[in-house]
């Protein structure tokens, strides 16, 4: 139970750190790639999938 | 520097329009209710956490489906839903607890035995969330379900998944695997515990035989058979010859592996008095080299591509134009339990289990499952129970 609290301020972490990429990717190639990547954490996140 | 992030925030708002989408897509699919009108056989409904309270409260506290017949027999428990991607075993149970009636002995169904793998498709695999069988009055939704627990329900996976109790290391996600987790835990996982009720009930009810139903691959050698424990072997023997012989299909019977572990056919004949039989019928749509994954393929059975592999010798079950519809799989199911009871009550007089009311193979074939689905509206509320 404690681990998996841990993942998912595990997960929420990693999502930040791809949101504060993508405000500083300066390409829109890499932009559609860290929101495609974001999708499978925020989806996890808020415990649809 | 404004035009960037103009841009930033439209992509943004598509993805989340994207992720909204599938959000609803896969809330749905969790939340939908597939309703079983009750046959007037049912004499009970029960929950598993009436035998493990640990799993009361979850998702996976699924209902167990009474069927007493008023002359006392054996027990036979039927569970559907151990792989839930298999619908054809799911079905099978929906058409048992919907028509089934007991003369003698008693029949447990469970038509979700892990329920919370009903509630989830493979992730990443870009499956169909649900499928629909058609029936006389309308159209009735199932939802499709994965082979595993869903995450939402038990997570993470660890590294390396050690069965308990035989310490064998199995595949990592199988931790998540109803059938690698039997006999279960009462302090485990979801997946454990579920298997652990599950234990509780068959002991606690006497149960002489535990049906598991399954559907697999084609490129899987365990196919179109009925996989016995030792205790077992000689009624799954009969059963796969009286099958050969007279219902139109035919089953192999092949042998539970000892060393093989957490599997219902092993498990549950090693540690209670039941003799524990796992029936596999062939769906296509797992099939590794399949083409387009959705429904139609899923209740059709129907794909060029395995057609193909088995011109190459890769399959382990024939494969043809006309593939394996979903009518075919469930008829093999329900010709097999009435043959494998009819053969118990034979051989045990005093533990029969006498059923009406379930279509036979050919039956099924010629009527279609919906046929064998009743209109939850029309039914008495007090009868409708939901999985
Ligand atoms: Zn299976």
């Amino acid at each position: 139970m404690i681990i998996t609290i841990l993942y998912y301020v595990l997960t929420a972490y990693i999502a930040f750190l791809i949101v504060w990429n993508l405000l500083k990717r300066k390409k829109w190639q890499e932009e559609i790639l860290y929101i495609i990547i974001l999708m499978p954490f925020l989806l996890r996140l808020f415990r649809l999938k | 520097m404004s035009w960037l992030y103009l841009r930033k925030f439209t992509l943004i708002a598509l993805g989340l329009v994207l992720m909204v989408f599938a959000g609803v897509s896969f809330f749905e699919s969790r939340h939908l209710k597939e309703p079983v009108v009750l046959s007037r056989g049912v004499t009970q409904v029960k929950k598993l956490s009436a035998y493990f309270p640990g799993v009361k409260g979850t998702i996976s506290d699924s209902n167990i489906y009474v069927l007493e017949g008023a002359k006392p027999g054996g027990t036979i428990l039927i569970l559907g839903g151990t792989h839930p991607e298999e619908p054809g075993s799911r079905l099978t149970t929906w058409i048992l607890t919907e028509n089934a009636v007991a003369d003698q002995g008693r029949v447990f169904v469970i038509n979700s035995a892990n329920r919370s793998a009903t509630t989830v498709t493979r992730l990443g695999g870009g499956y169909p969330p649900d499928f629909t069988i058609h029936t006389k009055w309308g159209e009735q939704k199932f939802r499709m379900g994965d082979r595993w627990s869903n995450p939402l329900d038990q997570w993470p996976d660890p590294e390396a998944y050690i069965h308990y109790p035989s310490r064998q290391e199995l595949a990592y996600v199988d931790i998540r695997n109803l059938n690698r987790a039997f006999p279960g835990r009462a302090n485990g996982t979801l997946t454990e515990k579920t298997c652990y009720a599950l234990i509780q009930l068959i002991q606690k009810e006497k149960v002489d035989i535990v049906i598991d139903l399954h559907e697999a691959e084609l490129q899987y050698p365990v196919i179109s058979t009925i996989v016995a424990h030792e205790k077992g072997q000689n009624l799954a023997a009969m059963a796969s010859m009286m099958i050969s012989g007279t219902e139109g299909f035919s089953i192999g019977m092949e042998y539970s592996p000892p060393a093989l572990h957490g599997l219902s056919h092993r498990e549950i004949g090693d540690h209670t008095q039941a003799i524990s039989l796992l029936l596999e019928a062939p769906e296509p749509f797992l099939d590794a080299t399949r083409g387009r994954t959705d429904r139609r393929l899923l209740l059709e059975g129907k794909d060029e591509f395995v057609v193909k592999a088995g011109k190459h010798g890769l399959l382990f079950e024939k494969m043809d134009e006309n593939g394996w519809p979903i009518e075919v799989r469930v008829g093999r199911h329900c010709s097999t339990i009435l043959q494998i009871l009819e053969l118990w009550s034979e051989e045990n007089p005093e533990k029969s289990v006498i059923v009406k009311g379930v279509p036979r193979y050919a039956e099924v074939i010629e009527k279609g499952i919906g046929n064998f689905l009743h209109d939850p509206a029309k039914a008495d509320p007090k009868r409708v129970y939901y999985e």
